[in-house]
């Protein structure tokens, strides 16, 4: 029996040791990617933002309903020219896949500045920059200054754009943010050009 | 019958075997010095209280142990974003004056391995300083040594919590030196490409809120700028 005992250790020692390298301690949940391909032109891929639903935060000095309700934003004057958001963020089927910062910024020293951070726990974050003045179809054009993970190796473009809700249904929201990234792997730069 | 119960008992001593030695195995325990302290770098330092209700916002699945902050704030629980943190915090220099917002998401990696000690989380930080400009950090962190030091001895104390000192060196990649990731976007940091390390100082934690005391550093290194060189005169 004891010897029956000794072999439940061994067994027991390898079981555990075998769970713990075959089964992930993580495993993050995955939608499918809705990317498309355009020839010569890199890959695009749409995200959305539901407003007001998916917004988390506006935090911006001296608001009187401040979002969400409590928050104590700062009031030093220094942050009188900052506007900082955060929101779930959707994909082409609108399915939550994310969340993301947006940081609008006037400032004397900096300039003024529109940032977007996108973070997609399965698949990498990507970091982006905008011209503040929107271009005359109403779109904000930028770029991606960094990414990470799936993103590590991509360089592009990113165009933001705010599409009213025009629809007289009931559950309608005020409107969506798209943003539309065209991305490509600086691997493949050389034969495809995205401008 | 016997027999079958001895297996029995035997399997779950070498279970709890395999388990102590991998809380106590001596090879992941090791806190490692921080690569940037040994920087001829100006380093900046930005501090932050890494207590969810100290934070200006703080939010996850609503049903993790931390709990949201405000308590009406959006809750990530749809299933990709489940795993995720974010935490918008208020950052401060070394002289403990108000500098800049910092907003973090963090989420649990695929690349955690519990054989090797590794709980890792990825996590980024998008970060304004007001006159300064703006920064993007990205990371990899290991929280085996967090976990290991407070979160398991506050489930065994009695009272349910832990007291202490605990610092250590969160940030473990993606730099080969274990370093993150820094890049500018705007202001003086625009084409800034550098490392960061992010740091924890604990000293109480309770299994009913987490951490009660506890402040995290981003430590970033700005190169100075490349001395001219010019001809001997």
């Amino acid at each position: 029996m004891f010897r029956t005992f000794l072999v439940g250790i061994v067994l027991g020692l390898a079981a555990t040791g075998a769970g713990l390298y075959y089964f992930p301690a993580v495993n993050q949940i995955r939608e499918r990617s809705l990317i498309v391909v355009h020839p010569n032109q890199g890959n695009t891929e749409s995200f959305h933002i539901n407003v007001p639903t998916d917004r988390i935060l506006i935090g911006a000095p001296g608001r009187e309903n401040p979002l969400p309700a409590g928050l104590e934003w700062p009031d030093d004057l220094q942050f009188a020219g900052l506007r900082s958001e955060l929101f779930k963020i959707r994909n082409g089927k609108d399915a939550v896949v994310g969340v993301a910062s947006r940081l609008a910024a006037s400032n004397a020293d900096t300039g003024d500045i529109i940032e977007w951070v996108l973070h997609l726990p399965a698949r990498g974050s990507v970091y982006m920059t905008l011209q503040t003045e929107p271009s005359e179809r109403g779109q904000r054009l930028g770029r991606l200054l960094s990414g990470t993970r799936e993103f590590a190796k991509m360089r592009g473009t990113v165009s933001e754009s705010w599409v009213a809700d025009t629809s007289a249904a009931e559950d309608s929201g005020a409107g969506r943010i798209e943003l539309l990234t065209a991305f490509v792997s600086t691997e493949f730069e050389d034969e495809a050009v995205v401008e | 019958m016997k027999y079958l119960v001895s297996l029995l008992v035997g399997m779950l001593v070498g279970a709890a075997t395999f388990l102590v030695f991998l809380y106590l195995n001596p090879l992941t325990t090791a806190n490692k010095l921080s690569p940037l302290s040994v920087s001829n770098n100006d380093l900046m330092s930005l501090n932050y209280s890494a207590v969810a209700a100290d934070a200006l916002l703080y939010t996850n699945d609503g049903e993790s142990q931390v709990a949201p902050h405000p308590a009406k704030v959006l809750q990530l629980w749809e299933p990709p974003i489940r795993r995720t943190d974010a935490l918008v915090t208020s950052l401060s220099d070394s002289r403990s004056q108000n500098v800049g917002i910092g907003i973090k998401f963090s989420s649990d990696s695929e690349s955690s391995n519990i054989l090797n000690g590794q709980a890792i989380v990825d996590s980024v930080w998008h970060i304004y300083l007001p006159g300064r400009g703006s920064l993007f950090v990205n990371q990899s962190e290991n929280y085996w040594g967090y976990l290991r030091n407070i979160v398991v001895p506050a489930h065994w104390n009695s009272g349910d919590s832990w007291r202490g000192i605990w610092n250590g060196s969160t940030t473990v990649g993606p730099g080969a030196l274990g370093t993150a990731s820094v890049i500018g976007g705007s202001g003086e940091f625009a084409g800034l490409d550098t490392e960061g390390v992010e740091s924890l100082a604990a000293q109480a934690y309770t299994v009913a809120a987490g951490p009660v005391a506890m402040n995290g550093e981003l430590l970033i290194e700005l190169p100075r700028p490349a001395a001219a060189i010019a001809a001997d005169p």
